[in-house]
């Protein structure tokens, strides 16, 4: 099955399971999570159902295109459902069959592992899922998001694409992998990944970087200011970026880097806060929808 | 009529660390609550798999045990009127019982009549006082770590199931937002769900869906299929207990199997194909019979063994990742000069307050240096000591490292040889680490046994130096480990000299240099003292030393822990002689009163009477051996040297009045005391010792 298969099967069947799919969002980011229709919209008390492919940006994991397994840029397959629903892991199971993966054919895993992101103040328990010996999903329960504490509990299922399109299609080289039929993945990504590689690790101008933390930063606060919550996130956003970029340069010394952390943390519970503000002000409209829970 | 009751929390996968101790707490809680209840009943035995935490207890009474208690009132004198009918104090009091007034009977409690109430409490059916008692025992067990899943309550995993019957009889109770029933749930892909008609059947029920609930099941079946490798392969699989007690954890029905790797991958060390296979996949990596590795391993999966093959092709495809990627982090770490992986340092946090790792190995060096000056090391070794300190460190900074942080030591050994370091410095560099747990190899090394105090003592005086102190069960840092490994090492004839306090002086004189030092000096050393105190006492435990001895030791000074242990041994042999208890009384008394001295100066001029010049003389022949003893690290003669005052010091007792009139003379006598106490409190606080 190739890849652009896999992502159309998982789409169709989150599509049923009532999620909106969603488009990848237009910032670079970490990770999928970072994504606003999941960030933001698994805070406050509105039910909410998403799912969507991540292209997830991770400068220091950059090698230039020549390890088989790491990359400046992979892909995740995103969903997020709040509330979690109570028979999620069957669900997410049943998943795997859309993939043709059928659970009886396989040995498949619950393995504690508890994901968090430090910069964002987001934290949750879970499992890695495990496919015959392979990490395939992170499931995760969220229980902090922008440094708050979540209610609803939002249930959040990352799919790593490349591991899984490896498995399925039995390819030790990420590269080697099949996209659509007669087009490799290293045919779209080689070059994006040798041309991020480089200019992250050789040629990023740092002082252009910093200036330009600061000024995001800046221009973030000065939307929150005006309760423009979403702008304000993009350029949080940015931040972050742009701080992973100086550290994969080795830009960041040791005494800034936890201050640099701390701003975003800082700006991400800003505008969580902000966030549930506004939508409280809005008077929650989702919940008023069809099948929302009024949970306030 | 007793019956048997089942309880079966089903829950998401568990972690499989939490498993055995959390299915012991249901248990001990459920027979706990059951005894304050008036319920009899026989045994309970436990079950657990990741899916699941079982109590099944024996012979459980369906009903609570009758209670008859009498209740005291108040004195009939009190309780009647004058007419003899009951008073409002007597009425008011059956009321409060419960009973009417002519209930009430009188008793005489120590020549005083009272009014009594006589109650009869009937027992409950157990079955109702288990659906109100259950929910609020599994509200009270406790976990390392909890979470919520839009449930009211909090647990390990979010709960799917609740299953409780007494006999054949559900127990309905609620909790989490759900109601327990008879139903169960079996494998989660062999399975299915399936009903429980009466306690007893739980284990076949299950076993039939393909759940063995009996952990020690599941251990003997992998230990037996582990077996049957090896016979049939000639081979030897070192089981690893903790790997084990994890995997058992892990499947609810173990099927083990075998897959293999490309022999290449044999050429990387064997540590780190050891730990992608134990710490990554749980693999139990396979040996030939001279405990060379092989390029097999085992695994041990959830279910049987249909499709197996497809089973062993994807774990054979996840470790040949996993071990091509090692193969480059060693190949690429191999190109990296040491000096430049050393200079890496600098750029990695340590703590956020406390710096990079790079100033910590400054500090850690000049720690190192300075002790190698106290035990007087041989300039030859001093250089070694030296390099291995600047480098100790140096492997943090690698690739394979980062990837594999439990391998922290032994690449650097590695790479240093590698680099062309001298053997004993590569030596070192692993075995700064040591002790690492309770029970572990210590350096054998004396450099890197100097590392190894220098590298703890650093990290538990900056820790404290910020205010992160280990409390209760918290202990992120693992600095109890560390301060009983300093403790370990001290114990070591090799490091006789070294003094604990003079470490921790030494640590905290960097801390302050740099700046680091964030909390006042004083405070952390009051900490510090009471922190290895408490190591200490585990140590002396272990020697089986009385408590009150152990006391009276410990408030003494803790400089040198293995005299510390030799006077608590020569204190528990004192113990069996008759006049240990005179000395020490005599000890104790001049103690009591030299704490009114003012001070520790006395004139022999002032002195009046013949008692006191021969207590003098005697104090200044007992410090005098008392020193030589020490300096012979003799703990025997240095008590014998103080126990030879003991006559004199109850002569002085008996025939000088201390508390006179006469200031001058007072306080020279009670300054002659103080400086007996000073001189036996070296030894112990002779005040804690407890006679019978």
């Amino acid at each position: 099955m190739n890849m652009q298969t896999m992502i159309k099967k998982l789409q169709d069947y989150w599509a049923k399971q009532g999620c909106i799919l969603c488009q990848p969002y237009d910032t670079e980011k970490g990770a999928g999570t970072l994504n606003p229709m999941t960030f933001l919209r698994a805070l406050g008390p509105e039910p909410w159902k998403a799912a969507y492919v991540e292209p997830s940006r991770r400068p220091a994991d950059g090698r230039y295109g020549e390890n088989p397994n790491r990359l400046y840029q992979h892909h995740q397959f995103q969903v997020i459902l709040k509330p979690a629903p109570d028979n999620i892991q069957e669900i997410y199971l049943k998943s795997l069959e859309a993939l043709e993966i059928n659970p009886v054919e396989h040995d498949i895993r619950f393995v504690e592992d508890n994901w968090e992101n430090p910069t964002f103040g987001a934290a949750g328990l879970g499992w890695e899922v495990w496919l015959d010996g392979m990490e395939v999903t992170q499931f995760t329960y969220f229980q902090q998001v922008g440094s708050l504490d979540v209610d609803p509990v939002s249930v959040e299922l990352t799919y790593g694409l490349e591991r899984l399109a490896s498995y399925i299609q039995e390819k030790e080289n990420v590269f080697d992998l099949e996209w659509v039929d007669g087009v490799k993945y290293g045919d779209i990504f080689s070059q994006p990944e040798y041309e991020h590689s480089k200019y992250t690790f050789e040629v990023s101008d740092k002082n252009w970087l910093f200036r330009q933390f600061d000024d995001f930063e800046r221009e973030a606060m000065r939307a929150l200011d005006e309760q423009l919550v979403f702008p304000a996130y993009d350029y949080a956003l940015k931040c972050s970026h742009v701080f992973n970029l100086l550290e994969a340069r080795g830009a960041i010394s040791v005494t800034e880097r936890t201050g640099y952390i701390g701003r975003v943390r800082n700006l991400a519970r800003k505008i969580a806060k902000a966030f549930i503000e506004g939508r409280e002000r809005l008077g929650y409209p989702l919940l008023k929808q069809k099948g929302g829970e009024a949970r306030v | 009529m007793s019956k048997d009751l089942l309880l079966e929390i089903g829950c998401e996968e568990i972690p499989a660390r939490f498993v055995d101790e959390a299915v012991s707490q249901l248990g001990e809680k459920l027979a706990e609550w059951l005894k304050e209840n008036r319920i009899s009943y026989g045994g309970y035995r436990t079950f657990a798999t990741p899916r699941r935490l079982a109590v099944r207890i024996s012979d459980v009474n369906e009903r609570q045990e009758d209670k008859h208690e009498e209740v005291k009132g108040p004195a009939e004198r009190i309780a009647r009127q004058a007419d003899g009918t009951w008073s409002k104090a007597a009425q008011g009091f059956a009321r409060k019982q419960g009973i009417s007034a002519d209930q009430l009977v009188i008793k005489e409690v120590k020549g005083e009549n009272y009014v009594f109430a006589s109650i009869h409490h009937e027992g409950n059916h157990t079955r109702e006082l288990l659906v109100n008692g259950i929910p609020s025992i599994l509200d009270h067990l406790h976990f390392p770590k909890t979470m919520r899943w839009n449930s009211r309550v909090r647990f390990i995993r979010p709960v799917r199931w609740l299953m409780c019957l007494l006999g054949d009889e559900v127990i309905p109770f609620s909790w989490a937002g759900l109601t327990a029933g008879n139903q169960s749930e079996g494998h989660r892909f062999l399975g299915s769900s399936i009903s429980i008609s009466e306690a007893k059947e739980y284990e076949q029920i299950l076993l039939e869906q393909y759940v063995l609930v009996e952990a020690d099941q599941r251990k003997n079946r992998i230990l037996s299929q582990l077996r049957q490798l090896e016979e049939k392969h000639g081979w030897v699989i070192p089981v690893d207990e903790g790997l084990l007690n994890e995997v058992i954890h892990l499947v609810e029905y173990p099927t083990a199997l075998y897959g293999r790797f490309e022999e290449e991958f044999l050429r990387l060390p064997r540590e780190v194909l050891v730990v992608t296979m134990r710490e990554h996949q749980r693999y139990f990596p396979v040996e030939d019979r001279n405990g060379q590795l092989l390029p097999y391993f085992v695994t041990v999966r959830n279910g049987d063994d249909r499709y197996i093959e497809n089973v062993t092709k994807g774990n054979e495809k996840v470790l040949r990742a996993r071990l091509a990627d090692a193969r480059f982090f060693f190949e690429e770490d191999l190109k990296v000069p040491l000096e430049e992986a050393v200079k890496k340092l600098d750029q990695i946090v340590y703590q956020d307050e406390l710096g990079s790792l790079g100033e910590r190995v400054g500090r850690i060096q000049q720690l190192a240096l300075g002790l190698a000056e106290s035990i007087r090391l041989p300039v030859s070794e001093q250089a070694l000591l030296k390099r291995a300190a600047q480098i100790c460190k140096f492997d943090v900074a690698t690739q394979m490292v980062g990837e594999f942080p439990e391998l922290e030591g032994v690449m650097g050994q590695t790479y240093a040889l590698h680099a062309g370091e001298e053997k004993e410095v590569a030596q070192a560099v692993y075995e700064h680490y040591l002790p690492r747990y309770a029970g572990d190899a210590l350096p054998t090394l004396r450099i890197a046994g100097l590392l190894s105090l220098a590298d703890k003592m650093d990290v538990i005086v900056s820790s404290f130096g910020i205010g992160i102190q280990p409390t209760g069960s918290q202990d992120p840092y693992g600095l109890r480990r560390k301060a009983a490994g300093i403790v370990q090492i001290l114990l070591e004839e090799d490091y006789y000299p070294l003094s604990l306090i003079r470490l921790w002086q030494n640590a905290l004189d960097r801390l302050e240099e740099t700046g680091l030092l964030k909390v006042s000096r004083s405070d952390v050393e009051k900490e510090l003292h009471d922190f290895f105190a408490l190591r200490l006492r585990t140590v002396l435990q272990e020697e089986e030393i009385r408590y009150d001895i152990i006391d009276a030791v410990l408030k003494a000074d803790l400089s040198y822990p293995v005299q510390i242990v030799e006077k608590a041994k020569v204190l528990m042999e004192q113990t069996g002689r008759e006049s240990f208890k005179q000395e020490v009384e005599g000890f104790t008394r001049a103690a009591n009163l030299a704490a009114k001295a003012e001070g520790d100066q006395f004139d022999p001029s002032l002195f009046q009477e013949k008692a006191e010049r021969i207590l003098a003389r005697s104090l200044q022949e007992a410090a005098k051996q008392y020193e030589r003893a020490r300096q012979q690290k003799d703990a025997e003669a240095m008590y014998r040297a103080l126990a030879a005052m003991a006559p004199e010091i109850h002569q002085f007792f008996d025939q000088v009045m201390v508390m006179v009139e006469e200031e001058g003379v007072r306080n020279n006598r009670l300054a002659l005391l103080r400086k007996i106490t000073q001189c036996t409190s070296q030894f112990a606080d002779f005040g804690r010792i407890v006679f019978a």
